[in-house]
C-alpha cells in the first residue's frame, strides 16, 4: 500500500481508504464523543493524525504518510459528524435526551452503512478511559468470557413488563399534592420563603417562579391579584389551609394519637412520604410541642410515644424543611428524654423506651440540623451534661441524660461519659447495695447501670488494648469494673466470632402472615430495571428486639440484617439493611455478592409458593440474617432509599425493611 | 406487492427525493418550492379524486421525459417502460429525445437542460411577480457543464473571484448596511445569512480551505442564533468533497432564499451594490436569493425575526394566497334518539337542538354550509356505517355533558405513565372516545391498552367461528374469544422504533410507522397486521389517520409526505416541497388538507385534492414536532425544538400569536373540544395551558395588515399562559382531551 498523498481520497487505492474509514467509523467511542460535542466552534474539532495512524497499522497498513493522515483525518471528521447529527434526529424523535449507541446505528443506517453490532447497552458506553505518559486512550474492554460460567449461572429475573398507570396531574387547575406528582415546594424554595420573608416581589418577575413552582393553585385571577401589589410580605399560602389540608390534618392527627395501630401506621407513613405537607407544617409542629407539654404534665406514657413517633416521621420526609421548627420540636424531644417523671407508674411502665428513642431522635437531629450556626449539638451536649452533673438529679432523668449523649456518638462517650463511670458506678453502688431507700430509685439505677455498660462496652472494647483484667477494670472504673469487663469480652468475642460466622436460630414468617406485607411499587430506581419491593414490616411485628414487647424500642446496638433476594431458586445478591444503630437511625442497605458469603440465616422470612412475579405475592425468599453490630459508624443517615449501585445487579434493587419506629419509613415511590 | 409496486415507486422517489439534477439543473426547482410537483400520474389514476392526471400539459410531458432520461441513464429500463406506459407517451418519444442530447453532451443531461429552461423561465414568469429587478430569469445552467448528478448543481459555484476579496466584500457591505437609516437596517440585515452561506460554499467549492475557514470564523459569529444549527453543518463542511451528498448544501443551492424586504430598501441596497462594482455579491444576489418587494413601511426588526429562521428564508407570499377551505364539512344527519335526560340538559343550556355541537362554537350558527367549507364531495369521503353512526350519537350525548372551559374554568388532567419503559417509549395515541391507549417503543413494538373495565378481545378462530349462530342478536358479542380477553394487547411486526401511532376514528384500525421504512396497519379486532405500506424507504417519522377514516398522511426522513387510502399500497398523493425530514404530519378536521411540519423549520399545508402546497409557514427556529388544528378548522397551532408555540391563522396565512414558557422541544398539542384551551406537552415535563380564545380575539380586533401580512405580535405569553403543571421526570409526549374536555397526558417515566 504505497499510494499516498491526498489523492488516496479521489483516485488513491479505494479499498484502502475505505478500510481505514470503515475501521474508524467502527470506533463508536468516536462516534460518541462527537456527538457529545456540542461547543459552538466545531469547525475546529477534527480527529488527531495519530489516531489516523494507529488506525491504520491496527489494519495492517503501515507507513501511512503524514499528508493522508491529514487528508483522512478531515474527511473522517466530517463524515462522524455527518452521523451524529443524524442520530440527534433519531434521538428528538425517540423523545430522549440521550442519545444512544441505537441512535448512532440507525443513522448508519441511513447512510447505507452497516450498522455496528454489538453496542446496544442502553445505560452506559462500554469504554474505558486511560491516560498516562501523556497519552490519553479510550478503548473497549474486551473481557474473556467463560461460556460455562454464563450457561451455569442462574438465569437473572425478566425484567419488569411496561405498564400504566394513571393519576391526576391537575384537579380543575390545580395539582393536588400527591406522591405522584412532584413537591409542591421544593425544600430550596422553602428554605428561601424562611430565610428571606421580606423578599420585595415586583410584578411580572414573579410570575414565572410562582406559577411555575408552587401555585399551581393560582390561576388567573389569582395571578392578576398579584401584580397589582407592588410587595408582598409573604405568599399567603403559607397560613391558609384548605378544606382539604384542614380535613387530612385533622385526620392525621387524630390517628396518629388515637388508639388504631394500624391506622397510625398510616397516618405516620403518610406524614413521611407526602411531598405536600409543608403548608402544615407549622400546625403539626405546635400539636406535637403542645402535645408534650399537656402529656408529660398529665404523665400520659402511650401519647408521648405516639408524638415522637409523628416527629420521627417528619423526619424521614425528605421534602420537608424542618429547620424553621426546631425551636419547637427539640425542646419536645428534650423533654421525653430527660423529664422527672413520663408515666403513671414508674415501677411498671416501660419509660425508658422512651427516653432511648426519643434520644435517638435528638442524636438524629443533631446530625442533621447541627450547622455552625444554631449549634444544636454542642448546646444539647451541655445541656444533658449540666444535669447529670447535678448531684440531685433523679435517676430517671440521669438515665435520659446518659441515653442522650451516648446516642451522640462514640467520641461523646469517650470524652463525656467514661471519666465518669467511676462516680456514677460509685452511685449506683450506694443503691444497690445501700439501705433500701426506694423501689423506685433502685429500678432506675438498675436501668442506668446496664445502659452505662451496654454503650460503654463497645466503645472500650475499641479504645482498649486486648487483655482484659478484671483487676485493672476495676481499678480504673471502680465499681462497674467487674461488670464492664465482662461485657467487653463478650463485645470482642462476639466481634470475633461474628467475622466469621453467626448463631442460628431461625425464625420463618410465611407469606400469608397478615404483618408482612410486600407491595409493588410503581415505578423503578434509578437505573435498574425492576421494580422494587417494598417490604413493611408494621410496628407490630418485632423482628428482631432483645427486649420484646416494646414496639417502639428497637434495640439499640446496631444489627445487620443480611437479606437475601432469592427469586425461584437462584440466590443472587444480599443485601445487608442496618436497622436500629446507635449511630443512624435509618437502614443502611448493601449488597453482597452472595457467592463469597458464607452466612447461615438467623431470621428467615419466607414468602409463599406463589409462583412467578403475579401480583403482590412475588415468590421470592426473603433471608434475614443478622449479624451483631460492627464498628461502621459511617452508616449512611440519609433516606433509605438503596444506593443505585445495587440496581447494577439484574436482581431485586430496592427492598427495604420499614419499621414505623425505625428511621427511614420514607417509601421508595418516585411516582 | 413490493414487486409490483417496485417499479413505478421507485421512479417516483427517485424524482422526488433526490433533488435530481434533471430537474435541478433546470432551475425548475429553484424558482418554486411554493409550487408542488404534480403527483405521479400512476398514483393520481387511482385517487379517488379523480382528478385528471395531468400529464396532457406540455410541461409535464417535459418533466416525465426528464425523469426517463434520468431512468435510461440509470439503466432502469423496466422502470422506464413503466413510466412510459402509464404516462401514455409513444415509445419513440424519449428515443428522440436520447438522440438529441446524445449530440448536446454526454448522457443526456445537456438536452433536458435545455428544455427544461424554458420551462423554468416560464414558470418564473408565472410565480414572480413586483420585483421587477429581481425577477430576472436565474442564469441557466450553461449546457456545456456535462459533470453528472451534484456537480451540476454545485456549478453554480464555479465562477472565480479573488478569494481574498470575500471578506472585504461583505464586511464593505456590513459597513454599509450598519450605516444606513435605522428603518432599513433590520431589513437589509436578512441579508447577511444567505449572502454569508453562500459565498462561503462559494470559497469552499473553489478549493479556497483555508479563506473560508478565516471567513467562518470572521463573520459566523454576526449571524442570527437561530441559524445556530445550519451553521454547525456548514462548519464542518471545509472541502470541495463534502459538498458532494450533503443534503443541508444541496437545499441551499438548489432552494432560492427568500428574503422580503420593502421596495425602498432595496432600491438601496441596489444603488450601493452598483455604484461599488461589488458584482460579487450582486451576482449571488442574484442567483441565490429571491427578494420578495412589497410596497410599504419596511418591517421593524421584531417583525422579521418572528417570521425568519427557517432553512429556506421566508415564505413568498404568492405562496400563501391560494383559497383555502378550513371550514368544516356538514355533519351528516342522524336521528338522534334523544332520551328525555338529553333533552333537559340541551334545554337546560338554552341551545337548540342541533346536530352539529361541535359548531357551537364556530359561527356558522345555521345548519347550512360554511361558506369557508369545502364542499361536501370535494374529496371523496367513506359512507357512514351503522356503528360510526351510533359512536356519532355516543358523541353528541357526551358532549353535552362537556364541561365548558375557560380561564376560570381549567381542566382536570390524568396522567397516564408507562412504568418500566426504560426510554423507550417513542409515541402515544389515544381513541376519541378515550378506551384505548396505544404506544409504539423502540423496541419495535406496539401495545395497546384498554383504560376501560372492558378488556380487549381477538375474534374468534374462523373455525371457532363457523360454530356460533349467526342469526342471533348478540353476534358482535358472540364473535369475540373471551379466552384472550386482557387488558393490553402486544402486536409484533415492525423492525425498527415505532415513531407514529394513530388510531382510525372508528376503533377498529391502528397505523403505525416506523424507522424500518413502512407504515402498518392493524386490525384491533384480530389484533394481527394487515398491511404493510410501503414506500418511504426512510425513517417514517409521524402518521396520521383522517378525522373520518379510511386515508393517512404519513411523512419522513425522506422529505415527502405521503397520502394513503387504507384500500391502496402505493399512495394517492406524494407532497413533495420541504428541503428537510418531515417530522410531524396532521389531518385538517374536513380532511381536505393536510399539514407537515420539518426539520427545515416550516410548516407547509397541502390540498389533498390537488396536492399543491398552498401555505408555508416560516417563524419556527427548530424542527417542527407537534401540530393541532383547532377544532373549528380555522387556526394552526404548531410546537418545535425551540420551546415555543406559534399559533397561525390559516385562511389568511398568518403568523398571529407566539406563545413562549416551555423550555425543552414541545412533542404535543391539542385544542380543548370547543377550541378555548390549547394545552401543550414538552420535554421539561410540564403541561401547560394556554389561552386560545383570547390569543385569537385579541387578534380579531386588531386591524388586519393582511395585504403585507406584516403583523406586529403581542408578547402576551404570560397572560395567555393558564397553568403549568409539573409531572415527576415524565416527559409529556401526547395530549388528548377527553369528549367531555378532561385532559389526558401520557409520557413514559424516566428516573
Amino acid at each position: 500500500v504505497s499510494i499516498m498523498g491526498s489523492e488516496i481520497l479521489d483516485c488513491g487505492d479505494p479499498k484502502c481508504h475505505q478500510k481505514i474509514k470503515a475501521a474508524i467509523l467502527t470506533d463508536p467511542c468516536i462516534l460518541l464523543a462527537m456527538a457529545e460535542e456540542r461547543r459552538p466552534k466545531q469547525c475546529t474539532v477534527v480527529l488527531p493524525t495519530e489516531s489516523m495512524k494507529a488506525m491504520a497499522e491496527s489494519i495492517g497498513v503501515g507507513q501511512l504518510q503524514e499528508e493522508s493522515c491529514v487528508a483522512l483525518s478531515e474527511e473522517v471528521s466530517y463524515r462522524i459528524k455527518e452521523i451524529a447529527q443524524d442520530a440527534l434526529k433519531f434521538m428528538h424523535h425517540g423523545k430522549r435526551r440521550k442519545l444512544t449507541t441505537n441512535d448512532i446505528d440507525n443513522a448508519l443506517k441511513l447512510k447505507n452503512v452497516e450498522p455496528l453490532y454489538g453496542f446496544q447497552s442502553q445505560e452506559f458506553i462500554p469504554f474505558r478511559f486511560a491516560s498516562g505518559g501523556g497519552r490519553e486512550l479510550h478503548f473497549y474492554e474486551e473481557k474473556e468470557v467463560d461460556l460455562s460460567d454464563i450457561i451455569n449461572t442462574p438465569l437473572p429475573r425478566v425484567p419488569l413488563d411496561v405498564s400504566l398507570k394513571a393519576h391526576w396531574l391537575s384537579i380543575e387547575g390545580v395539582q393536588p399534592s400527591i406522591p405522584e406528582n412532584p413537591p409542591p415546594a421544593p425544600k430550596e424554595q422553602q428554605k428561601v420563603e424562611s430565610t428571606e420573608p421580606l423578599k420585595v416581589v415586583k410584578p411580572g418577575q414573579e410570575e414565572d417562579g410562582t406559577v411555575q413552582g408552587k401555585g399551581q393553585g393560582a390561576t388567573a385571577a389569582d395571578g392578576k391579584g398579584k401584580e397589582k401589589g407592588l410587595i408582598r410580605l409573604k405568599p399567603r399560602s403559607t397560613h391558609e389551609l384548605s378544606v382539604e389540608q384542614q380535613l387530612y390534618y385533622k385526620e392525621i392527627t387524630e390517628a396518629c394519637v388515637g388508639s388504631c395501630e394500624a391506622k397510625r401506621a398510616e397516618a405516620l407513613q403518610s406524614i413521611a412520604t407526602d411531598p405536600g405537607l409543608y403548608q402544615m407544617l407549622p400546625r403539626f409542629s405546635t400539636f406535637i410541642s403542645e402535645g408534650v407539654r399537656v402529656n408529660v404534665v398529665q404523665n400520659n406514657l402511650a401519647l408521648l410515644i405516639y408524638l415522637m413517633r409523628m416527629v420521627k416521621a417528619l423526619m424521614d420526609n425528605p421534602t420537608l424543611y424542618l429547620e424553621k421548627y426546631l425551636h419547637e420540636l427539640i425542646p419536645a424531644v428534650v423533654t421525653c428524654i430527660v423529664s422527672k417523671q413520663l408515666c403513671l407508674r414508674p415501677d411498671v411502665d416501660n419509660h425508658w423506651a422512651l427516653r432511648d428513642f426519643a434520644a435517638r431522635l435528638m442524636a438524629q437531629s443533631c446530625k442533621t440540623f447541627s450547622t455552625t450556626t444554631n449549634n444544636i449539638q454542642s448546646r444539647i451536649t451541655k445541656t444533658f451534661t449540666k444535669s447529670w452533673l447535678d448531684e440531685k438529679t433523679q435517676w430517671t432523668t440521669r438515665y435520659g441524660c446518659i441515653a442522650g449523649l451516648a446516642e451522640l456518638g462514640a467520641d461523646v462517650i469517650k470524652t463525656l461519659i467514661l471519666p465518669r463511670l467511676t462516680v456514677e458506678g460509685a452511685r449506683i453502688k450506694a443503691v444497690m447495695e445501700g439501705p433500701v431507700v426506694s423501689n423506685i430509685d433502685k429500678i432506675g439505677a438498675d436501668h442506668v447501670q446496664s445502659l452505662l455498660l451496654k454503650h460503654c462496652a463497645s466503645v472500650i472494647a475499641k479504645i482498649r488494648p486486648q487483655p482484659d483484667n478484671v483487676e485493672q477494670y476495676r481499678i480504673d472504673y471502680g465499681y462497674l469494673g467487674p461488670m464492664l469487663c465482662s461485657h467487653v469480652m463478650k463485645a470482642r468475642t462476639q466481634a470475633a466470632l461474628q467475622a466469621q460466622q453467626v448463631n442460628r436460630t431461625t425464625l420463618t414468617i410465611t407469606q400469608p402472615r397478615p404483618t408482612l406485607t410486600v407491595s409493588q411499587s410503581g415505578l423503578s430506581g434509578s437505573a435498574g430495571p425492576r421494580t422494587p419491593s417494598i417490604i413493611k414490616v408494621p410496628s407490630s411485628l418485632t423482628l428482631m428486639s432483645p427486649r420484646p414487647g416494646t414496639p417502639s424500642q428497637p434495640s439499640p446496638p446496631a444489627t445487620k440484617y443480611i437479606v437475601m433476594a432469592t427469586s425461584a431458586g437462584p440466590a443472587s445478591t444480599q443485601q445487608v439493611i442496618t436497622l436500629s444503630s446507635s449511630q443512624s437511625a435509618s437502614p443502611v442497605t448493601s449488597t453482597v455478592p452472595s457467592a463469597t458469603s458464607t452466612l447461615q440465616p438467623l431470621v428467615k422470612l419466607e414468602s409463599g409458593s406463589g409462583p412467578g412475579l403475579t401480583g403482590s405475592r412475588p415468590m421470592q425468599k426473603y433471608i434475614v440474617v443478622s449479624l451483631p453490630s460492627s464498628a461502621s459508624s459511617s452508616l449512611e443517615n440519609k433516606s433509605s432509599v438503596l444506593p443505585t449501585s445495587i440496581s447494577s445487579t439484574p436482581i431485586e434493587a430496592g427492598m427495604k425493611l420499614d419499621r414505623s419506629e425505625s428511621p427511614g419509613a420514607s417509601t421508595q415511590s418516585p411516582h | 406487492m413490493a414487486a409490483v409496486q417496485g417499479g413505478l415507486v421507485d421512479a417516483v422517489e427517485k424524482k422526488d427525493i433526490k433533488t435530481e439534477p434533471s430537474e435541478d439543473s433546470g432551475g425548475n426547482n429553484n424558482a418554486n418550492d411554493g409550487r408542488l410537483l404534480s403527483p405521479p400520474p400512476g398514483s393520481s389514476a387511482s385517487a379517488p379524486g379523480g382528478n385528471k392526471p395531468p400529464a396532457g400539459a406540455p410541461e409535464d410531458q417535459q418533466t416525465l421525459l426528464a425523469v426517463l432520461q434520468f431512468l435510461r441513464k440509470n439503466n432502469l429500463a423496466e422502470s422506464v417502460e413503466i413510466l412510459r406506459r402509464e404516462a401514455g407517451l409513444p415509445e419513440d418519444a424519449l428515443d428522440l429525445k436520447a438522440g438529441d442530447s446524445a449530440g448536446a453532451g454526454s448522457g443526456g443531461a445537456g438536452g433536458t437542460v435545455d428544455l427544461e429552461g424554458e420551462d423554468a423561465s416560464s414558470l418564473l414568469s408565472r410565480v414572480t411577480v413586483s420585483s421587477s429587478a429581481a425577477a430576472q430569469a436565474p442564469t441557466k445552467v450553461t449546457p456545456s457543464e456535462d459533470q453528472p448528478d451534484v456537480n451540476v448543481v454545485l456549478s453554480a459555484y464555479s465562477q472565480q473571484g479573488d478569494p481574498a476579496l470575500y471578506g472585504v466584500y461583505y464586511s464593505g457591505l456590513k459597513r454599509f448596511i450598519e450605516s444606513v437609516l435605522d428603518c432599513h437596517r433590520a431589513e437589509l440585515s436578512q441579508v447577511f445569512y444567505p449572502l454569508f452561506v453562500h459565498m462561503y460554499l462559494e470559497l469552499v467549492y473553489n478549493n479556497h480551505e483555508n479563506e473560508a475557514k478565516v471567513f467562518f470564523e470572521k463573520f459566523s459569529g454576526d449571524q442570527e442564533c437561530y441559524y445556530e444549527d445550519d451553521l454547525r453543518v456548514l462548519s464542518s463542511l471545509t472541502k470541495k468533497e463534502h459538498m458532494r451528498g450533503n443534503e443541508t448544501l444541496l437545499d441551499f443551492r438548489t432552494s432560492k432564499f427568500v428574503l422580503r424586504i420593502s421596495r425602498d430598501s432595496y432600491q438601496l441596497l441596489k444603488r450601493h451594490l452598483q455604484e461599488r462594482q461589488n458584482n460579487q455579491i450582486w451576482n449571488i444576489i442574484q442567483e441565490h436569493l429571491y427578494i420578495d418587494i412589497f410596497d410599504g413601511m419596511p418591517r421593524s426588526k421584531s417583525q422579521i425575526d418572528a417570521m425568519s429562521g427557517s432553512l429556506a428564508g421566508e415564505a413568498k407570499r404568492e405562496a400563501n394566497k391560494a383559497k383555502v377551505y378550513y371550514g368544516l364539512l356538514k355533519e351528516p344527519e342522524i336521528e338522534l334518539p334523544l332520551d328525555d335526560e338529553d333533552e333537559e340538559a340541551e334545554n337546560e343550556e338554552g341551545k337548540p337542538k342541533k346536530k352539529k355541537p361541535k359548531k357551537d362554537s364556530m359561527g356558522s350558527k345555521s345548519k347550512k354550509q360554511d361558506p369557508n367549507a369545502p364542499s361536501q364531495t370535494r374529496i371523496p369521503l367513506p359512507e357512514l356505517k351503522d356503528s360510526d353512526k351510533l359512536d356519532k350519537i355516543m358523541y353528541m350525548k357526551e358532549a353535552t355533558k362537556r364541561i365548558r372551559l375557560g380561564p376560570d374554568n381549567l381542566p382536570s388532567i390524568c396522567f397516564y405513565s408507562f412504568l418500566n419503559a426504560y426510554q423507550g417509549l417513542t409515541a402515544v395515541d389515544f381513541t376519541d372516545d378515550s378506551s384505548l391507549i396505544a404506544g409504539g417503543f423502540a423496541d419495535s413494538t406496539v401495545r395497546v391498552w384498554s383504560v376501560t373495565p372492558k378488556k380487549l378481545r381477538k375474534v374468534k378462530s374462523a373455525a371457532d367461528l363457523n360454530l356460533i349462530d349467526k342469526e342471533s342478536d348478540d353476534v358482535l358479542e358472540r364473535i369475540m374469544d373471551e379466552k384472550t380477553a386482557s387488558e393490553s394487547k402486544i402486536l409484533y411486526g415492525h423492525s425498527g422504533p415505532v415513531y407514529g401511532i394513530s388510531f382510525s376514528p372508528d376503533r377498529n384500525y391502528l397505523l403505525t410507522c416506523s424507522e424500518d421504512g413502512t407504515i402498518r396497519l392493524w386490525s384491533l379486532q384480530t389484533f394481527t397486521c394487515l398491511v404493510g405500506y410501503k414506500g418511504h424507504n426512510y425513517p417514517v417519522w409521524d402518521t396520521q389517520f383522517s378525522p373520518h377514516g379510511y386515508y393517512f398522511i404519513s411523512g419522513g426522513h425522506d422529505r415527502v409526505a405521503r397520502l394513503w387510502a387504507t384500500d391502496h399500497y402505493q399512495p394517492l398523493r406524494m407532497f413533495s416541497g420541504h428541503l428537510a425530514d418531515i417530522t410531524s404530519t396532521r389531518f385538517h378536521p374536513n380532511s381536505n388538507y393536510v399539514v407537515t411540519g420539518s426539520s427545515d423549520r416550516t410548516i407547509r399545508l397541502w390540498d389533498v385534492l390537488t396536492g399543491n402546497c398552498v401555505r408555508i409557514f416560516t417563524g419556527h427556529k427548530g424542527p417542527i414536532h407537534a401540530l393541532a388544528f383547532s377544532p373549528n378548522g380555522k387556526f394552526l397551532a404548531s410546537g418545535a425544538t425551540d420551546g415555543r408555540v406559534l399559533l397561525w391563522d390559516i385562511g389568511h396565512g398568518l403568523m398571529i400569536g407566539e406563545l413562549k414558557g416551555h423550555t425543552d422541544t414541545i412533542y404535543s398539542l391539542k385544542f380543548s373540544r370547543d377550541g378555548e384551551i390549547l394545552a401543550s406537552g414538552s420535554m421539561d415535563n410540564t403541561v401547560r395551558l394556554w389561552d386560545a380564545t383570547k390569543a385569537f380575539d385579541d387578534l380579531e380586533t386588531d386591524d388586519f395588515t393582511a395585504a403585507t401580512g406584516h403583523i406586529h405580535l403581542q408578547d402576551n405569553s404570560q397572560e395567555l399562559l393558564l397553568g403549568t403543571y409539573m409531572s415527576k421526570s415524565t416527559p409529556v409526549i401526547h395530549l388528548h382531551f377527553t369528549r367531555r374536555n378532561l385532559l389526558l397526558a401520557a409520557g413514559a417515566y424516566n428516573p
